[in-house]
């Protein structure tokens, strides 16, 4: 049973800001998905196929790519070339 | 300014430009809006993305260019691909042609309706869990999922990595085939994509061709009367010398929670990358960083992307990932083994696209009895296999789809068999 408090939670884990008037609809919503998906309680425990392979490694080559100009042309705040971000200290 | 747009099926329209000359001289095509095109505006029907020009195209989308398609514009879907009816797009519903009361399916519903409505010759969509298939089913046309790698998803803006591909939506299999050969070409830039290009046009001799029929997917929750209208036509391709074979596929009864779990878990690490800061809607860049990055992401999607983001964050999260991803991962390995198992016997498997016909406006207001309605759709993704959707006859004046769903890479026997439908249709029986 998750509670206001979990989806809270998983909101802030997540990044994704939530309104305090969502919350019970949010919270009803994933009782009834997460309830489906207790089905998967039932599938056996299975060991996952798993590729053999592991680490391929390759020397770096250079190739074409976008420009610095074409990279930053979407962003929303650039600042001599760079984009600006929120503070994060 | 612009053509008229009666059923929204458009967010972007597009001056009308020729770039090469081949196969598709002349073909006005649709792209959907999470397929990059250089220097059109690219939403993936998301507030999130508002402004954003994409400075490259997809290679899907370089592929039609040089072979001389127009791109008329970009269509509506759900936002990110995540819906079965395009009711969750920030630029609002697409309408059904067939019925305006009704949705066109989703997420390509856009893709479908242009197509559809004959706004538009052909259409790229994408499929992560029926995407061009339940449109197609819904709208009345033709929609192929390819093998997952047939065609490289460089440029599609990514949702659920493991199960998505692009692929061909038109009124006829034969452009569908036509399209599926133009982009199904090897592109190093996506490394799932493998050297398998698609040549063949389409043979509508079936004789001998061994279709099964699982269980499950004329059972439970599917309309008797869509189920009727598809073993009426498996009958017509028996008529052409198909065999048909009952089976069953158990796995099924996982498939769904597998998929969602699946698709919500890749989800929530793919729209990670919305943080308004490098594309798109952005925040105060004076405030700390994840107030900004929390706001706008509140802002910026709509509540079924965050719904997906959150309950995918809380699958992947300490304590639950083996009791929902991993268990998943399992069911999802079930699928495919139940696959593998079902074409030692036989060719291809049929079934209805859809468990219903098009739903109301507005009548899947609950997320999880929308979810339920993709059980037919997503075990090829989930498997990875090619399948088709090409109209059956109306239930009560709605279009119906019969799915034909084949080996890895054997779109050739895919497109055949509807190929083969499709001219029973024709001859007016």
């Amino acid at each position: 049973m998750i509670t206001r408090l979990d989806v809270q939670h998983i909101a802030e884990l997540a990044d994704i800001g939530i309104a305090s008037e969502e919350l019970d609809e949010f919270t009803h919503q994933f009782n009834e998905i997460l309830d489906y998906f207790d089905l998967l309680d039932q599938v056996p425990e299975q060991e996952c196929q798993r590729i053999p392979e592991c680490n391929i490694w390759r020397e770096d080559e250079i190739i074409p790519a976008l420009s610095q100009e074409e990279i930053t042309r979407n962003a929303p705040g650039t600042e001599g070339g760079f984009i600006r971000a929120p503070r994060v200290m | 300014m612009g053509f008229p747009d009666p059923y929204n099926a458009f967010i972007t329209q597009c001056e009308p430009e020729k770039k090469g000359e081949g196969r598709l001289s002349g073909y006005t095509i649709a792209i959907k809006d999470n397929i990059s095109t250089r220097g059109i505006p690219t939403t993936c029907g998301s507030r999130i993305l508002e402004g954003y020009i994409p400075p490259y195209n997809a290679f899907a989308v370089d592929r039609v260019l040089a072979e001389g398609a127009i791109i008329v514009g970009k269509t509506n879907m759900d936002e990110f691909g995540m819906g079965n009816t395009t009711e969750n797009s920030a630029y609002g519903p697409t309408l059904n042609p067939v019925d305006t009361s009704r949705v066109p399916g989703g997420s390509s519903g856009g893709s479908g309706a242009a197509v559809a409505a004959g706004m538009v010759r052909l259409a790229l969509g994408t499929d992560t869990g029926g995407s061009i298939r339940c449109p197609a089913a819904f709208c009345g046309i033709v929609g192929l999922k390819p093998t997952y790698g047939r065609v490289s998803r460089y440029g599609l803006i990514a949702y659920a990595n493991s199960l998505e591909q692009i692929g061909p939506m038109a009124r006829s299999v034969e452009d569908v085939a036509l399209l599926l050969n133009v982009i199904s070409a090897y592109d190093s830039r996506d490394s799932t994509a493998v050297p398998k290009p698609y040549d063949h046009a389409p043979d509508p001799n079936i004789q001998g061709v061994r279709i099964g029929l699982p269980e499950e997917f004329f059972g439970e929750g599917v309309d008797h009367r869509v189920a009727a209208t598809v073993y009426r036509a498996v009958e017509r391709l028996e008529e052409q010398g198909a065999e048909t074979v009952p089976c069953s596929m158990p796995s099924m009864q996982y498939a769904l929670s597998a998929y969602y779990t699946t698709c919500m878990s890749e989800a929530s690490s793919n729209l990670g990358r919305y943080d308004g800061v490098r594309y798109g809607l952005a925040d105060d860049f004076r405030k700390h960083w994840h107030q900004a990055f929390q706001e706008v992401r509140q802002k910026g999607f709509g509540k079924e992307v965050r719904r997906r983001v959150m309950l995918g964050t809380f699958a992947l999260s300490s304590g639950y990932y083996g009791k929902y991803y991993l268990k998943a991962q399992t069911a999802r390995e079930n699928v495919r083994a139940d696959f593998a198992r079902l074409f030692t016997m036989v060719d291809l498997i049929a079934g209805p696209t859809m468990p219903t016909v098009a739903f109301r406006l507005g009548e899947k207001s609950d997320p999880l009895s929308s979810y339920l309605a993709d059980i037919l759709t997503v075990p090829a993704n989930l498997a990875g296999v090619p399948a088709i959707s090409v109209p059956c006859e109306n239930v009560h004046g709605l279009p119906t789809g019969l799915q034909l769903i084949g080996r890895y890479y054997d779109e050739e026997r895919v497109i055949d068999a509807a190929y083969a439908y499709e001219q029973t249709t024709k001859k007016g029986g």
